[in-house]
């Protein structure tokens, strides 16, 4: 083992046209680094077309991954290993990596019409512009297709087993079991028996080709630490995965079903493709016509007493706007989740951002209401949907449920929750039927608490009633223009979502004192940035804290008086400042905003550099800043 | 439980508000005694509409009824339809509704065969809007929104039925009690997605607008009323008949006395008749034009489904399916 570097964590990328198979060789490669029981968070970043014209840059799709010892919460800044595919992938990935870093790049694709494609004049393994970086060149191209020629595939068949190829010399480089790839292949290609012996040789081929190339000496083989998590189950998982299994699981606490009702959208499909196959949880699935179809079949789902879900990105979440009115007036339970991309319009449907806050909290017309939640990693995103589900239920409203477009696509460890540790969702029951009384009554008789109604649906005998977007009046439920009850019940409406405060745990903080200089708030996917920042800083500043919120809207009760017990407040969030918007507008905050919309996750330098330079300097000795670094 | 009802128990305390002498309340009538008829059960009875005056129907009937947004009813049926599919839905709607703002959604409702009773109230005007025209109004409409008349062409409700690939298509008059309340048990017997257009008059804005096939002293001349099987006949003393050129591939009226054998005999079935029936003016076709069953939307859905939705597995064991490791 003495040839192995051994490292706390390393940062891999992947990179190569979009048809390299890039996403695959990835999601493969972490698979195996789960089972190496490793912490990793990993950042798949690909263009919007599904394949855009071979080696140009723009057509560059990459896969990102951060491995080894916990806590690991972001796909980190800089890779320390570059696997490129051709001469694009090198040209968009160089200006990321440090010096010294690692380049192993495909040397069959640097051709003449490749450089020029790339915007390349001269090669730049030749120009000496790599040369503070160990440049390993090996001929992926035609070494895979030497393997794979035994199976007579075309040229342009067995050219697309090179990513399982790479993947084999990647495999070796870490010293990782096979395995679990073989089994994947084995399973993934049953019905094609050539290509899944081609992939597999290809696969045996990039390894032995680690083991016995003469290059073997300059190719370093790295020994990561293994993570330090806490004992349990764990699995891999994606957000969008975490998401799909949550709304499953709200089900199954609720002992109801979910009728899922989507239209096709990037990036938030892969809930729709995930839930499709979840019929055995008692999911079914309507992929509807457009954007308001799809809200409105999950609102006639929620109105026949299933529980009704919809989900979209921020351009069809606008389209669904009118509807999330009706679920409001007609008090019906529905989940709106927004796996939220870069914008406006069009925008940048493939990379993240977190600009739909406003939309989610402000942007309906007339006085409409409707809490915001959001998940902040992965596998969170399986209990905020549970929190959506319940929140729902409880007060008989839409809520809305931010995800983006990075958490969707981001896997990490996840300790497999205990379902039996989970609360029972409770779902207001209907009445018993009763002569003396007004069905249409009975039917908006709310809870005091929760001003949420009886969920009646149609098939209950005795019950029958009518609802419609149509005001009504606060106690018959009957149409109502009286212009004080317009009044009643818009105080209702607001008064029921200010309610759901009343549940929501207090406020903690994350990390730091509980009072002080700086306190850093976070919401959403920042949290794997903002925290592994936070264990930075706070090798050099204590006087700086952290909390990430889950509930957007209403806040949590304490959050004010958290905000006013220290003297700054800082909000990194990959928008123009919309949090710290609704924490002016509701708390009368002043918080300062970092943004960042470029559509990349942030790095966590660039909040480091912030946090220090609000943060008087540091005076304590080096010393005990080294002593105290790794604690909290 | 299921003591007999009828159409007076499926009237709500609501006051109703059409516009007197709106062709509306005929057909809120004729609903009304076709499920007292029927045998429907309140409580497994839906009304969803959409907005217009059409829209507020549900308010009106002693079900379940939901009163949504403009031209989403039948999307909202479609949910309810997967939640319990034992639900006898109708869906609501005028042509504004159904065809214009709501026009994508009824397409698609048609097409999927969902198992709904649609019923289009066609007056070729919007009217809670104040009467401006609409998608089915006539070249020519003068309307406060076309004071120099409109300009484009209408759509026709029956070809864009059968366009979509509706599997029912049928036709009836406001204040025909017997040939609406005829169509109005055959849509309810229908599994799939059942359209049937109403001539709707309304009298503020349109008024007899299809005057001149829905005046009774005429009617003889200007209704061809289609039964199945039987030939297509019509005239005070059933002496003409409808044939099929097959020259120009189009219907034509002829002698029914001097040429019994060439009269049509309806086919409920055959499409492309139905193509020309829908299309022709006078004298106007009413009745089932179309109907053609195939599974229902939803009973395919379910078809599709091992438990329909009902839970067979827990989520804790699929929390375990894919790679797991220990850590201790």
């Amino acid at each position: 083992m003495s040839d192995y570097k051994t490292m706390d964590s390393i940062v891999v990328r992947l990179a190569g046209d979009s048809g390299d198979g890039v996403q695959l060789m990835g999601s493969q490669f972490i698979a195996s680094t789960a089972l190496s029981g490793k912490d990793f968070a990993t950042f798949p970043d690909y263009p919007a077309e599904i394949r855009a014209p071979a080696g140009t840059t723009y057509g560059v799709s990459a896969y990102q991954m951060n491995l080894g010892a916990n806590p690991i919460t972001t796909a980190g800044d800089t890779p320390d290993v570059l696997v490129a595919f051709n001469p694009a992938a090198l040209k968009v990935s160089l200006p990321m990596l440090e010096k010294g870093a690692l380049l192993i790049v495909n040397n069959d694709s640097f051709t003449t019409r490749n450089l020029i494609k790339a915007g390349y004049e001269k090669d730049p393994r030749e120009t000496g512009e790599l040369d503070s970086y160990q440049l390993i060149s090996v001929d992926i191209g035609h070494l895979n297709l030497e393997a794979v020629k035994p199976f007579g595939l075309s040229k342009s068949d067995g050219g697309r087993c090179k990513n399982f190829w790479a993947l084999g010399l990647l495999m070796w480089m870490f010293d990782r079991d096979l395995s679990p790839i073989e089994n994947w292949i084995n399973q993934k290609f049953a019905k094609n028996e050539v290509v899944k012996d081609a992939n597999l040789t290809a696969l045996h081929a990039g390894h032995a080709y680690g083991e016995t190339a003469e290059l073997s000496e300059a190719l370093p083989r790295f020994n990561v630490s293994t993570a330090e998590l806490p004992a349990g189950e764990y699995r891999g998982i994606t957000g969008a995965e975490a998401l799909s299994l949550g709304l499953a699981a709200a089900g199954e606490l609720a002992d109801r079903p979910v009728l899922f009702c989507s239209y096709p959208i990037t990036p938030a499909s892969p809930l729709l493709h995930r839930l499709a196959r979840f019929g055995e949880l008692g999911v079914g699935t309507f992929q509807a016509e457009d954007e308001i179809a799809a809200i409105c079949a999950a609102i006639g789902a929620s109105y026949g007493g299933v529980i009704g879900v919809t989900s979209s990105s921020g351009p069809g979440i606008a389209l669904k706007t009118e509807a999330m009115g009706l679920a409001v007036n007609a008090e019906i339970p529905l989940v709106i989740v927004n796996s939220q991309r870069g914008g406006p319009s069009t925008g940048l449907p493939t990379k993240t951002e977190q600009s739909d806050l406003y939309q989610a909290v402000y942007g309906r017309n007339a006085d409409t209401p409707i809490p915001v939640i959001a998940a902040k990693s992965a596998g969170d995103c399986f209990f905020a949907a549970i929190e959506a589900v319940r929140i729902a239920l409880r007060h008989m409203t839409p809520v809305i449920l931010l995800s983006d477009g990075y958490l969707s696509n981001a896997a990490e460890p996840w300790l497999i929750p205990d379902m039996n540790e989970i609360e029972p969702i409770s779902t207001n029951a209907a009445p018993m039927p009763d002569d003396s009384r007004d069905t249409q009554g009975m039917a908006f008789d709310r809870d005091a608490e929760t001003l949420g109604r009886p969920w009646i649906t149609p098939g209950m005998p005795e019950l029958m009633h009518r609802l419609g977007g149509l005001e009504k009046d606060i106690d018959t439920g009957h149409i109502s223009y009286d212009p004080e009850n317009h009044q009643r019940m818009t105080d209702m409406r607001a008064d029921k979502v200010e309610s759901v405060a009343k549940f929501i745990p207090d406020q903690t903080i994350e990390v730091g004192p509980n009072e002080g200089e700086l306190l850093v708030i976070g919401w959403g996917s920042t949290y794997g940035p903002i925290y592994q920042a936070m264990q930075e800083i706070r090798r050099s500043h204590r006087n700086v804290s952290y909390t990430h919120l889950r509930h957007l809207f209403p806040f949590p009760s304490n959050l004010g008086e958290m905000i006013g017990r220290f003297n700054q407040v800082l909000v990194p969030e990959m928008n123009m400042g919309q949090l710290s918007t609704v924490l002016r507008d509701r708390l009368g905050a002043d918080p300062t905003p970092l943004c960042k919309v470029t559509g990349q996750p942030f790095l966590i330098s660039e909040l480091v550099e912030k946090i220090r330079a609000m943060l008087p300097p540091v005076v304590v000795a080096a010393s005990e800043t080294a002593a105290k670094g790794k604690a909290q | 439980m299921s003591a007999v009802l009828t159409a007076k128990d499926f009237a709500t305390s609501q006051e109703v508000r059409w516009c007197p002498g709106c062709g509306d309340y005929a057909i809120l009538k004729a609903v009304t005694k076709t499920l007292a008829e029927v045998g429907a059960r309140p409580e497994s009875t839906a009304f969803i509409s959409g907005i217009g005056c059409a829209a507020r129907f549900p308010y009106y009937v002693e079900t379940y009824g939901f009163h949504t947004i403009h031209g989403r009813a039948p999307a909202i049926a479609t949910g309810l339809k997967l939640a319990n599919p034992d639900i006898d839905v109708w869906v609501v709607t005028g042509d504004g509704d159904s065809l214009s703002i709501g026009g994508n959604h009824l397409m698609h409702v048609l097409r999927r065969n969902v198992g709904l009773k649609i019923l289009l109230f066609n007056n070729e005007i919007y009217g809670l809007t104040k009467g401006q025209y609409s998608p089915t109004s006539r070249a020519g409409t003068r309307s406060p929104s076309s004071p120099d008349g409109s300009v484009a062409a209408p759509v026709s409700p029956g070809q864009f039925a059968l366009g979509a690939g509706s599997r029912f298509f049928a036709r009836a008059i406001d204040t025909d009690k017997v040939g609406l309340g005829d169509v109005l048990k055959e849509a309810h017997a229908f599994q799939g997605a059942a359209l049937t257009e109403i001539f709707q008059n309304c009298i503020v804005y349109n008024e007899d607008v299809f005057g001149d096939f829905t005046d009774k002293k005429t009617a003889a001349d200007t209704q061809l009323r289609l039964k199945q099987g039987e030939p297509m006949l019509f005239g005070a003393d059933n002496e003409k008949g409808i044939r099929f050129n097959p020259d120009n591939f189009s219907l034509e009226i002829i002698d029914a006395k001097a040429s019994p054998d060439q009269v049509l005999r309806h086919d409920e079935t055959n499409k492309v008749v139905a193509g020309m029936l829908v299309e022709l003016k006078a004298p106007v076709a009413l009745g089932v034009i179309y109907k053609n069953p195939a599974d229902s939307f939803e009973k395919s859905w379910y078809a599709a489904r091992k438990n329909g939705l009902k839970r067979s597995r827990r989520v804790a064991d699929v929390l375990r399916s894919s790679n797991t490791w220990t850590v201790t």
